[in-house]
């Protein structure tokens, strides 16, 4: 079988997969991006690139992805709504596919008001289903947004989503995420877990209607390094459910990063064992040297997780 | 409604810049805004004239944005006007537009922000309703708009952001995509909502000059 991506052929065959979260640098230096390659290009199957995650100004997504390509690292390309109506986005697509690159992870975005420019103006002239759904028609059928056919070459990518497992509509959003399947979504990439007991209550509604069968679930980890990370997470990160009881393990804690990396331990434990889920995705938000451990001390390197 | 919002009144003072002016009102949205109505300009023009700043009369049009209504208005002031350096409008930015094309060699000055199409909550709270894209879509959305009401125009479904009902760019405003759920649920009619939105044509928004 021809794969489109390793990450592809990961989810296809292996007992697990890993995906990580690289944040482009704040500037220009592309040895920011291949040093970090460099620590995490054994610890996980693909990287995401964010595109200027929080809606502060980063190097972009895809000359990023660009340059891990160039090292022998597989990106992930993350397209937002936020910053580009649809044809600045088609064209990226076009141009991200000449370059090389396999995986793109269609968002909706932050809104412009949490970022560093909050006086921009927001595009949103679609949102990530309906991007969903032009990327899938890109590749599947070569046809742009308004029915005109590709004449140089369809790109080729394997498409990917989020979903909040804690969202106030649980219903609904579980809906959406059905949508998003319909629209041509191929992995998922959820948002970070904390609360387990939730998440496995989301998990089995999931499994109930057949979702984990038609879409490969990753689910988010977010080791925290501080009581300072534990305290935005909880209170100021929209739609991330941060129980009390795991707050306060690491506020009383003499050493909140060790704590940090336990919990995040003691989740990928748990997570591991329920079946249907493919894997993790690893958001180490300024934090990601510690990938190499959490991955060795969660008996997850490569070769334990061949199958 | 057009929803106004006063400019600070020392901004209007250093674009008048002691020269002499003459105040127009609007008797519509201004009016109920208190931004443009007869209180606000007898109030902006004491002001003025305490500042040292000559007045030379003022008048509340009925409404700004009315343009054959303002000429034949505007008439009985040709003496006030002809006195006048500059024109203060307290109107929306149409009605003060509506101005600029009427007189053309005087110069006009804005004196509101025009903020949106919205309904009054009750006195001075005002919320946002539409966004005039000129392609109304609230019909498939059981009476919600969530091309104006959702700060990322979602058209399939929340962002997941929303807290308790509450939107996450501000906590005081509803998450509309959780009233249009919850009208559909009560409805049951939820399953009219799994099928894909296509992407918006904004192009109705974008028509520049319309007669009818």
């Amino acid at each position: 079988m021809e794969y489109i991506s390793n990450l592809e052929k990961n989810l296809l065959n292996s007992k697990f997969t890993i995906t990580a979260e690289i944040g482009p640098p704040k500037g220009s230096d592309k040895n920011i991006i291949i040093n970090k390659a460099k620590i995490l290009e054994n610890f996980a199957d693909a990287f995401n690139i964010t595109d200027n995650q929080t809606a502060v100004v980063r190097m972009s997504s895809i000359a990023a992805s660009k340059i891990l390509l160039d090292n022998n690292v597989e990106p992930i390309i993350q397209i937002t709504c936020r910053d580009r109506n649809r044809i600045a986005i088609q064209s990226d697509i076009l141009g991200a596919s000449a370059l090389g690159i396999k995986n793109v992870l269609c968002l909706t975005g932050d809104h412009q008001s949490f970022g560093n420019h909050p006086e921009s103006k927001g595009v949103f002239d679609i949102d990530s289903i309906q991007l969903l759904q032009i990327v899938k028609n890109m590749c599947k059928k070569g046809v742009f947004q308004n029915g005109e056919i590709i004449r140089f070459g369809k790109p080729k990518f394997f498409i990917g989503a989020a979903t909040n497992p804690f969202s106030d509509m649980i219903n609904f959003s579980i809906d959406r995420l059905e949508k998003k399947i319909d629209a041509g979504v191929r992995f998922i990439q959820t948002q970070s877990v904390f609360n387990i007991d939730k998440f496995n209550e989301w998990f089995d509604i999931i499994k109930s209607r057949g979702i984990e069968r038609r879409v490969h679930i990753l689910v988010g980890i977010t080791p925290l390094k501080s009581k300072k990370m534990a305290y935005r997470m909880k209170y100021h990160v929209p739609g991330v459910d941060f129980p009390d009881y795991l707050y306060n393990r690491i506020e009383k804690s003499d050493d909140d990063a060790k704590e940090g990396f336990n919990i995040s331990l003691e989740l990928i434990k748990k997570i591991k064992k329920i079946s249907g889920i493919k894997g993790i995705h690893i958001t180490a938000l300024f934090w990601e040297k510690i990938i190499p451990d959490l991955i060795i001390k969660s008996n997850l390197t490569k070769n334990e997780r061949k199958t | 409604m057009i929803i106004t919002k006063s400019k600070d009144t020392s901004e209007i003072e250093n674009l008048i810049d002691k020269k002499s002016v003459f105040i127009m009102g609007c008797s519509e949205c201004a009016t109920i805004c208190k931004t443009g109505g007869e209180e606000e300009v007898n109030k902006l023009k004491k002001d003025l004239v305490l500042k040292g700043i000559k007045v030379t009369g003022s008048i509340v049009l009925d409404p700004a944005c009315h343009k054959l209504n303002d000429i034949r208005i505007l008439k009985k002031f040709k003496n006030e006007l002809n006195k006048s350096e500059k024109i203060l409008v307290l109107s929306c930015g149409n009605g003060l537009q509506t101005i600029s094309e009427i007189i053309e060699d005087k110069d006009i000055i804005c004196g509101t922000n025009t903020l949106f199409l919205g309904e009054i909550k009750r006195l001075n709270e005002f919320e946002r309703m539409c966004n005039f894209c000129g392609n109304c879509i609230i019909n498939d959305f059981q009476g919600f708009c969530p091309i104006t009401r959702c700060p990322k125009n979602m058209l399939n479904g929340p962002c997941g952001g929303s807290v308790k009902g509450k939107c996450e760019i501000n906590k005081d405003m509803k998450c509309v995509w959780q009233l249009i759920v919850n009208k559909f649920e009560n409805k049951n009619k939820i399953s009219e909502l799994k099928k894909i939105v296509k992407p918006f044509d904004w192009s109705k928004s974008q028509n520049w000059r319309l007669k009818i």
